[in-house]
This record gives C-alpha cells, sequence and structure tokens, in this order.
C-alpha cells in the first residue's frame, strides 16, 4: 500500500485551471520532492491534500484512506509543515506542541511523553520552555516538525519548509528529514522550487501550469540534458511531458 | 469520545494562554464598557428617568440599568473579533492547524467558538466586579444565576459574528464589523434604552429594536441578574444561538472564499 496515492486530481478556481488529471504516489519510507516554479498549482494540491480545499475530481488516499470518504483516518496519518510559521509565537514550545497533541485527541500524559521523544530526536529537549519567539528560524522548523509527528502519522508533508531559512540551516533541515525518512519509514512529500534540495535518488515530480509533466526518479529524468536544472527549465518553459 | 474532550480543554486552554499573554487587550476590553458606564451612563442619567420596570423592584439609576446591555456589548465585540479572526485566520497560522485535526470540522469550530465564550465570561465579570464597586450591585446569586444567561449569549454572538464573516465579503476588516453590525446591533436594543422610550420617539424604530437578537440578549442577562427567567428571551436566544450555529459551520469553507477571490 502507498503511503500517498493521489489518483486524477483536478481543480478549478471558477473558470481557470489550477490542476488537471494529476496523479501520482508516494512508497512508505520514499522521500518525494515535489518542484515546481511559482503559480505551477503546488499550493493548491497542498490544500487538498490537507482537506483545506474539498477534491473537484479525483481522489487521494493516505495508507489507502481516501480523503473524499475517510477524511477522519486519513488526516490521522497525515503530519504537515506549512509554508508560512503556524506556531503560536507568544507561547513556549511546549504549549504548542501540547495545543497540537489536543486536537489529534491525545491524552495529556501520553502527549508528554511524545513530547518528551519527539524534542529529544529534533535535539530540541532544552528548549521546550522558551518561547517560540526567542528560537531561530531553522530550530522553529524543528518544532514544527516535531509537533507534525506528535500523532505518529505514517506520511509527512512539507510545504516550502526551507523558505526564509538560510544555506546552512537549510541543509540541515533537508538532511534532518531525510534521516528521519529513513529511521522510521516514513513517506516524506518534500514540495520546494529549490533544485539544489533534490538528491539523484529521490522520486521526483515536476509540476508546472496545474499538470504534472515529470515524474520518476531524480537521476532518471535529469539524465537527457546537461543538469537537473536545465531538464527543469526545459520542462517548465514548455508544454512537454516525459 | 476521549479525544474530543482532550480536543476541547487543548483548545481551551490555547485561548486562556493567550489572553493570560495579552493582558492589554483584556485591559482595552474593558475601557469600552466602563466609559460607557462612567461617563456616558453619568451624563445621561439626568436626561432619562427609568420608572419601575421589570426585572426591577424599584427605581433604579440609569447605570444599573445600563450594565446588562455593557456586559451584553463585551460578549458583541469579542464574538464578533474572535470569528472574523478565525474566518481571516482560515488559510493560514492557527486556524490552518486545527483544521488539520482529524476530529469533525463541526466540532472544531464549535469547540472554537465555546473557547472564545468562555474567555469572554472573565471579562464579563471583571467588568461586574467593577460596576459592583461603583455601586450597580444586583444580588449575589443573580451573578450566578447570570453565568449560563451570559454564556449563551457569547456563544450566540460568535456563531452570529462567523456566520456573517463568512458569508459578507465587505466584514473582512474590524471597521466594517462595527460600523454595519455592532453599532446597529447596540444601538437599536434594549441596551441603552427601555423599548417603552423607544416606542415614544418612533413606533417601527420601536420594532426594529423589539425583533433585534441583542435585546433579546440583554433581557435574558437583565433577568437572569435579578434571578428572574425571560422565558421569551430565552427561547429566543436558544433557537437563534442553534440556528447561527449550524449556518455559520455549513458555510465556514474556505474553498468559497478562494473560488470567490477568483472570480
Amino acid at each position: 500500500m502507498n503511503a500517498l496515492a493521489v489518483s486524477g486530481v483536478g481543480f478549478a478556481y471558477g473558470a481557470r485551471l489550477a490542476l488537471q488529471d494529476v496523479g501520482f504516489a508516494v512508497a512508505p519510507g520514499s522521500f518525494a520532492a515535489l518542484l515546481g516554479p511559482n503559480g505551477a498549482g503546488k499550493s493548491t494540491l497542498i490544500a487538498l491534500l490537507t482537506r483545506l480545499y474539498d477534491l473537484q475530481r479525483g481522489d487521494i488516499r493516505v495508507m489507502g484512506h481516501s480523503l473524499r470518504q475517510q477524511p477522519r483516518q486519513a488526516l490521522a496519518q497525515l503530519g504537515v509543515v506549512f509554508q508560512q510559521s503556524t506556531l503560536d509565537l507568544d507561547l513556549s514550545v511546549e504549549q504548542n506542541l501540547r495545543y497540537h497533541a489536543a486536537l489529534h485527541g491525545l491524552a495529556k500524559s501520553l502527549a508528554g511523553a511524545r513530547i518528551d521523544e519527539e524534542l529529544a530526536r529534533q535535539q530540541l529537549g532544552e528548549r521546550r520552555h522558551d518561547k517560540v519567539r526567542d528560537l531561530n528560524g531553522g530550530h522553529r522548523r524543528r518544532v514544527e516538525i516535531a509537533r507534525a509527528l506528535l500523532h505518529r502519522p505514517r506520511l509527512l508533508l512539507l510545504d516550502e519548509a526551507s523558505v526564509g531559512l538560510d544555506p546552512a540551516s537549510r541543509l540541515a533541515l533537508n538532511r534532518h528529514v531525510r534521516q528521519l525518512c529513513r529511521d522510521d519509514g516514513l513517506a516524506v512529500l518534500w514540495t520546494t522550487h529549490l533544485l539544489d534540495e533534490v538528491q539523484a535518488d529521490d522520486e521526483l515530480l515536476i509540476l508546472n501550469r496545474g499538470r504534472l509533466v515529470a515524474q520518476g526518479l531524480a537521476s532518471r529524468i535529469g539524465a537527457d540534458d546537461a543538469s537537473l536544472a536545465a531538464t527543469f527549465e526545459r520542462l517548465t518553459s514548455s508544454e512537454a511531458c516525459i | 469520545m476521549n479525544a474530543y474532550w482532550y480536543c476541547l480543554a487543548g483548545i481551551v486552554q490555547r485561548e486562556w494562554l493567550r489572553f493570560v499573554l495579552q493582558r492589554s487587550r483584556f485591559f482595552s476590553a474593558l475601557v469600552r464598557p466602563l466609559l460607557w458606564l462612567l461617563v456616558f451612563a453619568a451624563g445621561f442619567r439626568a436626561a432619562l428617568g427609568i420608572a419601575i420596570i421589570a426585572p426591577y423592584d424599584t427605581y433604579i439609576t440609569y447605570e444599573t440599568y445600563i450594565v446588562p446591555g455593557l456586559a451584553c456589548m463585551i460578549l458583541l465585540f469579542n464574538g464578533m473579533q474572535g470569528s472574523l479572526s478565525m474566518v481571516y485566520d482560515r488559510e493560514m497560522g492557527s486556524m490552518r492547524v486545527l483544521l488539520t485535526s482529524p476530529l469533525p470540522r463541526a466540532f472544531l469550530l464549535a469547540s472554537k467558538l465555546l473557547a472564545i465564550a468562555l474567555i469572554s465570561l472573565l471579562q464579563v465579570y471583571a467588568f461586574l466586579a467593577i460596576a459592583w464597586l461603583y455601586g450597580v450591585q444586583p444580588p449575589p446569586v443573580g451573578l450566578l444565576a447570570a453565568l449560563p444567561a451570559l454564556l449563551l449569549v457569547a456563544l450566540l454572538l460568535s456563531a452570529l459574528g462567523l456566520l456573517l464573516s463568512n458569508g459578507i465579503r465587505q466584514l473582512e476588516n474590524f471597521a466594517g464589523v462595527m460600523n454595519f453590525v455592532i453599532f446597529p446591533l447596540f444601538f437599536l436594543s434594549s441596551a441603552l434604552y427601555p423599548l417603552w422610550k423607544m416606542r415614544e420617539a418612533s413606533e417601527w424604530l420601536y420594532w426594529l429594536c423589539a425583533l433585534n437578537p441583542f435585546s433579546h440578549a440583554v433581557e435574558l442577562v437583565r433577568y437572569a441578574l435579578y434571578q428572574r427567567l425571560n422565558l421569551s428571551a430565552l427561547l429566543v436566544c436558544l433557537g437563534l444561538t442553534a440556528l447561527f450555529a449550524v449556518l455559520a459551520v455549513l458555510s465556514f469553507n474556505p474553498q468559497h472564499a478562494a473560488l470567490r477571490r477568483a472570480n
């Protein structure tokens, strides 16, 4: 069973098509990068995956649960890190995490144990009582990752999570998520518009003008051109599909 | 079932923490009704003679008359402000996190409305305490009896706020809410003047006031403060709260807003 299966998804804002017949799958334990220029439809896809918008066409399954028919089971398997920080800056790290645990219906004692565990894993144990406002951008992102993992999802969705970070923190975050993917068998969907965040053995999905114009191993997709950047340029500047 | 309870407790606790952290908001929410009580009412005391009317047993001062209305005014402002930020926030920030919870959306929204209402009650009781020191002293048991009435009114007004914010694009900022919702509801009600006084001035204004849900809310609280039950006001408030809450939850769909913006 795939951690994420998207099939035939289409979405329109009135007359304007934002997504057209988008279909792909992410296997458990794999790191998939969703790449696309601004306006490609990534945000709409994320809004559909997180059930902010209702599906108009097609279906999305998380660990086999359809977002249409079993939205609660599907959302329970999904952890999300949004592009814009959704932490409460005036609350402490722990208070933010406790709020999220409550939203997922975790009992207080269980939430406490999970928070200990996740913060230790993100090497943030000593910052648990600090206000989020006092954390740097990289650490805030890690808090958001810890938060997204509290309810033990099988699929982690990161929407342009590295935006706004300095290059070193960006790299560290990317490595860290890959490590989680390897250690826990967690499926990751990482959306970005930055090519250097993609590695050769990643599952790569390129979205352009609402359509998937390429999907497969990054090394294979980039094989025909001098670099992945050249392939990306070619695919997103034309109507081509591979 | 436990998951629902933990979720509700978490949402209420978060509102509480934000309330504790934003003390300035608490004080500014108190300034408004206190200005009405200490300044406006002092000026109007001479102009407005209040006859003996239910639920009062004796002649009362104008300050005594307007305290229930001002308590409801706090709920009105908070309810509108809270629900407006829920709508504004739904595509980003904390509301977006709230909506990724696997619990039903209707439950999440109802919990959020309840949390806003509970925090508003703290402000109302802080105001009633100051009014007490100022000399407006309803029976202590009345203060307790008013609690469920105030909670119902808080829910009614935040559900109304959410419904209006969902549906009306022009209400995207608080100035719009003030002009088109708060002021008409407040001034066309029994908060500042008994309805029979309004009838002396104008029959149609009287009817507008009599039909205004906020008048029923104020009268429910006024009666409860003096340990009396205003059954018709209670039924109107209960019915409208249920109606507004259902409509607000049904119309709270971020997708509608996105589609509307695109068209």
